[in-house]
Parts: structure tokens; C-alpha cells; sequence
């Protein structure tokens, strides 16, 4: 039985302060709370609470049928705890249903994984623990920050016990084979590959609103007859994308909402058709041994370097590519040592803060081809005011790390 | 197509963006095949001028020496037609009165023009009438099917030649009187600027910035107002300069002319806060003005001395070195139409900070801005790059790409489809 795997990635960066090199030694807190308010406010009330209610409607409705997932950054359940507890409640609400699965991934929503094996670890565990009690879920899947992955990741998330991990289905790993089916990642024993049909993905995500598109409008109808046109021996397809989608990227005015509760129903319509949660998936691989969907051995996928889903690339740069960010990567992981002799959770929580990815982004200058996706989200005025920012302040940091040493030891 | 330009100064004699801008148009206009009949105001002194000698008494250029490749083509297509005066780009009455007064009785009679007033204007304005009514009547004699003028100077010659030719009058706007001066402007200036925005059939503006204070502040049909940004020629020599080592001390580069719409003011006081942090930074102010004298009184004030120094005007091969030495250029312009000068430290790998008040600031996305009158912000700035050289380098390395699609030819397709419009072809 062919299944639709919805996951849904739920993130807020932390934005940071303007921060001159004259507050270097001045100045200590870092983040713009007041603009990391107002942005999860208009968030919550464009997507986080109308998609929740109507995604609850559905899965009450479908008695079960429907299904679907969600990976929330800690960064975003920072902000939620502190400012927006009621839109937290409305995701333990949905997890309360037992048809939607809560992901693992690493806390900080940070690189951690390309620069230091234990911070990733201590992350992903913090991110486990904290998951666990909010939602009383044993994390089964893990997604790495925007989707990156490569071999190794998956080695060192198959040790830490996770049974699925998902990555971007694109050609630099797939070659001519489909993204619709479980694959196995080479060198690992158990763990199972899903990856995002990123066709059928953004087309929802980006192109949903597209007037210049030719499939423009997109019905809920259409849409589902383009699912169940897959081939009968593919097992699964995997939408994943923003949450923020529905209703803040795709503006309500473009009848989102309405694509989406019509969505079940018509891809329910198909009788060989259901709804499954990424884990679920995994474990229906394991057990259907003999069904056309088994694991073969030779459906392996090699993937030495490190792929994503960000940009035309699929890869690392948008985050790491240029002088700038790996500079400003270099710097911050170089404090880790320091970090960790502090034994402060204030500076360790500082020190994380300061990993999320989004930092790094906003120094990307790759704006010539993928420039309006860049500067959309891009608090900056260009990549150097985001690299110049970020150096102050690490500056700070480094300098506060000293002087507390400094004044321990008097 | 044919052109009648009322233009400024010609290479090597440059002193500033406007002779610059007009010479990078014109070279890439004839090298689209448009033929160009370029009028210039020519002071006495024909030893300071050398490009005059290309020039035989037919007004038609052959010349086989000191010409490149560009160059060639340029003089096919170009006639240059140098008048007598006492003009250049950035006179003000007050400087108009004392080139007169040491200058004005040596004009050179000149047998082409016995039309003309042999007598240079007592005060700059007269001069600006008398230059336009020699200019004006050169449409008598010429054909042409659109004129071309730069900037208000311009405007009494180009709205003569529009009368007895009835061809289009395109007027480019490089800068308005209300850039040079502030609020304090000359009304005579004011009143010649605006009967050329008024009559002209068509006005280039070089920025988005100088098309809303030109639509503002005269009150034109925004409709008439193309903008076409100014763009760099690169040059041999350029390239040559590019490999010089810098010294082992940072060096910070403001080249203009020190005046009002420069901002010189602002980069001294940003120097003293830059100074305060790191010590060890050499600040340059390359160019002469009315405000020079000011400007090196403060530096004494603030006690920079021994890090500030002032080169006086530059040209030429100084102005390649300087840019070569340079780890940082400064344009702090409190109000600037276009601004080509980033453009060319851009050409040496000087990343730049750009005041937000200029209108290349809305072609560069490669270098750092800042609000002219905000010091703190651009010294915390000038601080970063000097900094963290991973900054600077990134800065250079894009603004390479950046100005590959900076070009003069793009701008002189614009220019010609603005002619076409204007000439109703």
C-alpha cells in the first residue's frame, strides 16, 4: 500500500541584535527579543494556530487516517515556552491524537555535526530529552538542520538508536533511481533512508502561488491524481517542507487552507492509498518482508559528502561556502573548549545560541541565482552587516569567556 | 544615428567623475556606430590639453599615435570640437572669478569662430551665456539628429542649438545645484537648471535618487526622466597597478574633491573614533577644495597629525597608485547623483563603504553603506574591514564580479533607445 509521508519542519531563527563593534565589552545579551517576538506572533497567527486547529479537524475527522509529522527546532520551542506557551499546547494537542510523529533533531538547530562529533551528540540527546517530555515521544526519526546528511551522519545517527533519517531525494545521490522508495544507507545495518520528492514538494512550497506557473491554480484534486500516478513497486512519497508554508509563505488569500483540508480526502480517495508518519514508514519496511516494498541490499544509497535541500546546489554553501562563514564557523567552534571548562549553562546556552544555522545564511553571498529566497528571509542589509554583527558579538562573547576565568581565580 | 554633445574635458586631462562619465558614454556610443560631434569647453592654455593636437583644422581627428584599442574606434566616429573658455566641471563663482582674474585676458583669438564674443565672461555665469551662444550656433553649420548636453553649464548652448535646429534636446543630469550647495543655492544656477529641465525633450538622470529630486524639486513628469547609471572603463594601466604591495599599515583612502557634497567632515571625525581603536591605520584625504583648509585645521584639533594626510589634488597615474595603496575606500558623500569613483577602487580590489545618500549605492550590493551623517556607524564599519581581512576579501572578490556587468555599453544602449524616443524613430 503506497503511503503519503507529510513532515512539516516548525523553525524561528534567533535573530540577534544590532550590535556595533562600539558595544563590544558593553554590551552582553545578544538576541532581538523584541523582534523574535513580534515575528513568532505573526507567525502564530497566520500559520502556527489556523494549520494546527485544521490539522487536528483532519485527523479527527479521518478517524486516524490521516496522519503527519513534525520536527520543532529547539530554537522555536525556546521562543514558544517563553512567549507563545498557547501555540506549544496546541502541538501537544496534536501530538495528544497518536497520529502525529515528533521528530529528533539537533537542539540548536546548528551545524554542530560538521564541526564537533560531541556537541551534535549532546544536541541531539537535549533535543531527545526535551521532545520526550513534552510530548511523551521516543524519538524514532532524526532530521538533521536543513536537511543535511552524508554517510557518516547517518552512521553516527544509527548508533545513537534512531530507525529512520530523512535527506533531500536529490539526483547528486539517487542518480536515475526514484526518491519514492526506503532506502538504506550505506554502511548502515538498520537505519532507513526517506527522501523528500522535492518536485512534488515544492510545488506546494514554492510554486503554490506561482501565477506564471503552468499548473497554476493547484487543486487539492489535481494534486492528488499526480500521487497516485506513481509507479505501483514505489512505496512511499515524502512531502516535507516549512511549516510556515500554509499560511505565511502561501498567504491564506491564496487558498492555501483550503488545498489543504481538501488534500486528504482526495489522496484518500485512491483505495491502495494511506497516510504514514516517517517512522511508520520505517517499520512497515521491516515488516512487510516479502511485500513488493521489501529493503533490497542493493538499494543503498552513497552519499561521501554532504548534501541538503537548501538552494539550486544542494549542498553545504549556503551556510558554509564562502570565507566569511567559515571564518565565523571556525571562530565559534574554536571557543568550544573554553565554553566547556566555564561549566556556566548561561554560556553554554549562549555559546548554542550562537550555532544556529541562520546565523550563517545570512552571510551567504551566492545572491545572484538564488538571491530572493536569500533576502526574503535575510534580516541583514547584505551578507558583510550580517558577517561584521556576528564577529562583534562573538567578540564579546570571547572576551567574557576570559574575563570570568579572569575573576574566578582571584 | 548623429549627435550633437555638449560634453566635458577628455583624456588625460580628467578632473573628476563628470569629464569621465562623458568620455566612457561617448566611447561606447560610437562604438555602437552612432557618429558624435563633441563640444568642449577649451581654456587658453592648449599645452594642458595634448589631445587637442589630434584635432587638424577640419575638426575631423586622424591621428596614428597615442591612441589604444578603444581609442581607434572612438576617433572614426568622433569629431571634437574644442571652444574657447574659461569652463570646467566644478567651477563656482567664487573660483570663476579668480581663474578671470588671472586668466581672462589671455584669450586666443580664434579665426572658426568670428561669431563668437572674443571676450570671456566677467563672472561665471556670464561666461556660461557667452560659451552658449558660440556653442548654440555650431547647429547652424552641423547636422545632426538629436543634442546631447551635460549637466546646467551646458544648457544655454544646448537650448540655442535646439532653437535653430528643432532637434531633441536630451538633457543628462549628473548633478543639480541642490547637490553641490545644499540648501544655499545659486538662483542664477537654479534658474538656468531649471529651463533646461523644463525644456529639454527628454533628461537622462543617473540615478533613481537624482530622478526623484530632479521630478521634486522641479516639478517634472517623472515620465520624461530616464535613469541610466555611469559605469568604469578599465585601462591597461589599471591592471598594471594592481599587483603593488601595500605597506605592512592599513590605509585608508577618502578621494574627492573637499567640498560640501563630499562630506570630508565626516571622514575626519570617523578617523579620530577608527584612530582611538587601532592606532596603527594611516588615513589619506587625496584632493583639493574649499573645505581643505578646515579639514586639516580639525585634524590638528583632534591630534591625528601623524596619522592623517592630506595629498592635495591627484591625477592620472597618482590617482592609480593611491587607489593600488589603498586597503579601504571611504565615499562619504553627503549628497552624490551618481558617485563613479567606488567603481574604480573596486577595479584595484579596495572594497568600499559607500555613504547611502549616492546613487551608485543602488547599484552596488557588494560594499558596505552607511548614513553620511551616522560617524559611529561608518567608523564601526571602517574598524570591521581593517579587521577581519576574510571581509575584506570577500568584499573584493564580489565587487569583481559586480563590475564585469557594470559596463558603458549597456549604458549607451539605453542612451541611444533614449535618442530614438526623443527623435521620434
Amino acid at each position: 500500500m503506497p503511503s503519503v509521508c507529510l513532515y512539516f519542519q516548525v523553525h524561528q531563527p534567533c535573530r540577534l541584535r544590532r550590535y556595533s563593534f562600539f558595544d563590544v565589552g558593553q554590551v552582553h545579551d545578544y538576541e532581538d527579543d523584541a523582534e523574535n517576538r513580534r515575528i513568532l506572533d505573526r507567525v502564530a497567527e497566520k500559520c502556527y494556530l489556523p494549520a494546527g486547529a485544521l490539522l487536528l479537524q483532519l485527523i479527527e475527522e479521518y478517524g486516524g487516517a490521516f496522519r503527519v509529522a513534525f520536527s520543532l527546532s529547539g530554537v522555536v520551542l525556546n521562543q514558544m515556552e517563553r512567549y507563545r506557551p498557547d501555540v506549544l499546547e496546541g502541538f501537544q494537542r496534536l501530538s495528544a491524537t497518536g497520529c502525529v510523529e515528533f521528530l529528533n533533531e539537533t537542539d540548536g538547530h546548528s551545524l554542530a555535526f560538521l564541526s564537533s562529533p560531541r556537541e551534535f551528540r549532546e544536541q541531539v540527546l537535549r533535543h531527545r530529552e526535551r521532545i520526550r517530555s513534552l510530548f511523551g515521544q521516543e524519538g524514532r526519526t532524526f532530521r538533521h538542520t536543513e536537511l543535511i546528511y552524508s554517510n557518516a551522519l547517518a552512521a553516527a545517527v544509527e548508533k545513537m538508536g534512531y530507525r529512520a533519517i530523512l535527506a533531500e531525494g536529490t539526483e547528486k545521490i539517487l542518480g536515475r533511481r526514484s526518491p519514492n522508495l526506503v532506502y538504506r544507507p550505506s554502511g548502515c545495518k538498520k537505519l532507513k533512508l526517506l527522501l523528500r520528492n522535492y518536485r512534488l514538494s515544492d510545488d506546494v512550497a514554492f510554486r503554490f502561488s506561482d501565477r506564471n506557473w503552468a499548473e497554476y491554480p493547484l487543486t487539492a484534486a489535481k494534486y492528488a491524481h499526480w500521487l497516485h500516478r506513481i509507479r505501483r513497486d514505489e512505496a512511499v512519497v515524502n512531502l516535507f517542507m516549512d511549516y510556515e508554508t500554509i499560511g505565511e509563505h502561501q498567504w491564506r488569500e491564496t487558498g492555501i487552507f483550503d488545498f489543504l483540508r481538501a488534500l486528504p480526502g482526495e489522496i484518500l480517495r485512491h483505495p491502495d492509498f494511506c497516510f504514514r508518519t516517517p517512522a511508520e514508514v520505517a517499520a512497515y519496511g521491516d515488516t512487510a518482508l516479502g511485500d513488493r516494498f521489501e529493503i533490497c541490499p542493493h538499494q543503498e544509497i552513497d552519499c561521501p559528502g554532504f548534501i541538503s535541500w537548501a538552494d539550486e546546489e544542494r549542498d553545504t554553501t549556503a551556510w558554509l561556502g564562502n570565507a566569511m562563514q567559515q571564518d565565523a564557523a571556525n571562530k565559534l567552534y574554536n571557543l568550544e573548549t573554553a565554553v566547556r571548562r566555564r561549566k556556566d549553562e548561561g554560556l553554554l546556552r549562549t555559546w548554542r545560541m550562537l550555532q544556529t544555522s541562520d546565523h550563517f545564511y545570512y552571510m551567504c553571498t551566492k545572491w545572484f541565482s538564488d538571491g530572493d529566497v536569500h533576502r526574503y528571509f535575510n534580516p541583514y542589509e547584505s551578507p558583510y552587516e550580517a558577517y561584521i554583527n556576528y564577529m562583534n558579538i562573538l567578540d564579546d562573547f570571547s572576551q567574557s569567556l576570559k574575563k570570568t576565568r579572569k575573576g574566578e581565580k582571584r | 544615428m548623429r549627435v550633437l554633445m555638449f560634453g566635458w574635458e577628455f583624456p588625460p586631462r580628467m578632473s573628476g567623475g563628470l569629464g569621465t562619465a562623458c568620455y566612457g558614454m561617448t566611447a561606447a556610443l560610437a562604438g555602437l556606430g552612432h557618429r558624435i560631434t563633441f563640444v568642449l569647453p577649451q581654456d587658453g592654455d592648449a599645452g594642458a590639453a595634448p589631445f587637442l593636437d589630434l584635432v587638424p583644422a577640419s575638426g575631423v581627428p586622424v591621428s596614428d599615435n597615442d591612441r589604444d584599442d578603444g581609442m581607434e574606434t572612438l576617433l572614426r566616429r568622433l569629431t571634437l570640437r574644442p571652444l574657447p573658455s574659461l569652463l570646467h566641471p566644478y567651477l563656482d563663482p567664487g573660483h570663476y572669478r579668480a581663474l578671470y582674474l588671472s586668466k581672462g585676458d589671455r584669450f586666443e583669438i580664434c579665426p572658426r569662430f568670428p561669431e563668437t564674443a572674443r571676450v570671456y565672461g566677467p563672472d561665471l555665469i556670464a561666461e556660461v551665456l557667452r560659451y552658449g551662444r558660440a556653442g548654440g550656433v555650431l547647429a547652424r553649420t552641423l547636422s545632426f539628429d538629436v543634442i546631447h548636453a551635460h549637466d546646467w553649464m551646458t544648457v544655454p548652448a544646448a537650448l540655442l542649438a535646439r532653437r535653430i535646429s528643432g532637434r531633441p534636446l536630451v538633457l543628462h543630469i549628473h548633478s543639480l545645484e541642490y547637490d553641490r550647495s545644499g540648501e544655499n543655492v545659486n538662483e542664477e544656477i537654479r534658474a538656468i537648471e531649471r529651463e533646461g529641465v523644463e525644456k529639454a525633450d527628454r533628461i537622462i538622470a543617473v540615478s533613481h535618487r537624482t530622478k526623484r529630486m530632479i521630478a521634486e524639486r522641479y516639478a517634472i513628469p517623472p515620465e520624461k526622466i530616464s535613469v541610466v547609471y555611469n559605469a568604469v572603463t578599465r585601462t591597461e594601466a589599471q591592471r598594471a597597478y594592481r599587483t603593488e604591495q601595500p605597506g605592512e599599515r592599513k590605509m585608508v583612502l577618502f578621494l574627492g574633491r573637499i567640498t560640501f557634497q563630499k562630506g570630508p567632515d565626516y571622514f575626519v571625525e570617523a578617523a579620530a573614533q577608527v584612530l582611538h581603536v587601532l592606532p596603527d591605520v594611516t588615513f589619506v584625504m587625496a584632493g583639493a577644495g574649499d573645505m581643505m583648509g578646515r579639514m586639516v585645521e580639525r585634524v590638528g584639533e583632534l591630534g591625528i597629525g601623524d596619522r592623517f594626510h592630506f595629498t592635495g589634488f591627484l591625477q592620472g597615474e597618482e590617482i592609480e597608485r593611491i587607489f593600488s595603496l589603498s586597503d579601504l575606500y571611504v565615499m562619504p558623500s553627503v549628497s552624490e547623483p551618481f558617485g563613479i569613483s567606488p567603481l574604480e577602487a573596486m577595479m584595484y580590489d579596495v572594497p568600499v563603504i559607500l555613504s547611502r545618500q549616492s546613487g551608485v549605492s543602488e547599484i552596488l550590493k557588494h560594499a558596505l553603506k552607511v548614513d553620511f551623517w551616522d560617524v559611529r556607524e561608518m567608523a564601526a564599519k571602517i574598524i570591521a574591514v581593517l579587521k577581519h581581512p576574510v571581509l575584506a576579501g570577500e568584499m573584493a572578490e564580489k565587487a569583481r564580479e559586480e563590475l564585469r556587468k557594470i559596463r558603458w555599453e549597456t549604458a549607451a544602449e539605453l542612451i541611444a533607445a533614449i535618442y530614438g524616443e526623443a527623435a521620434g524613430t
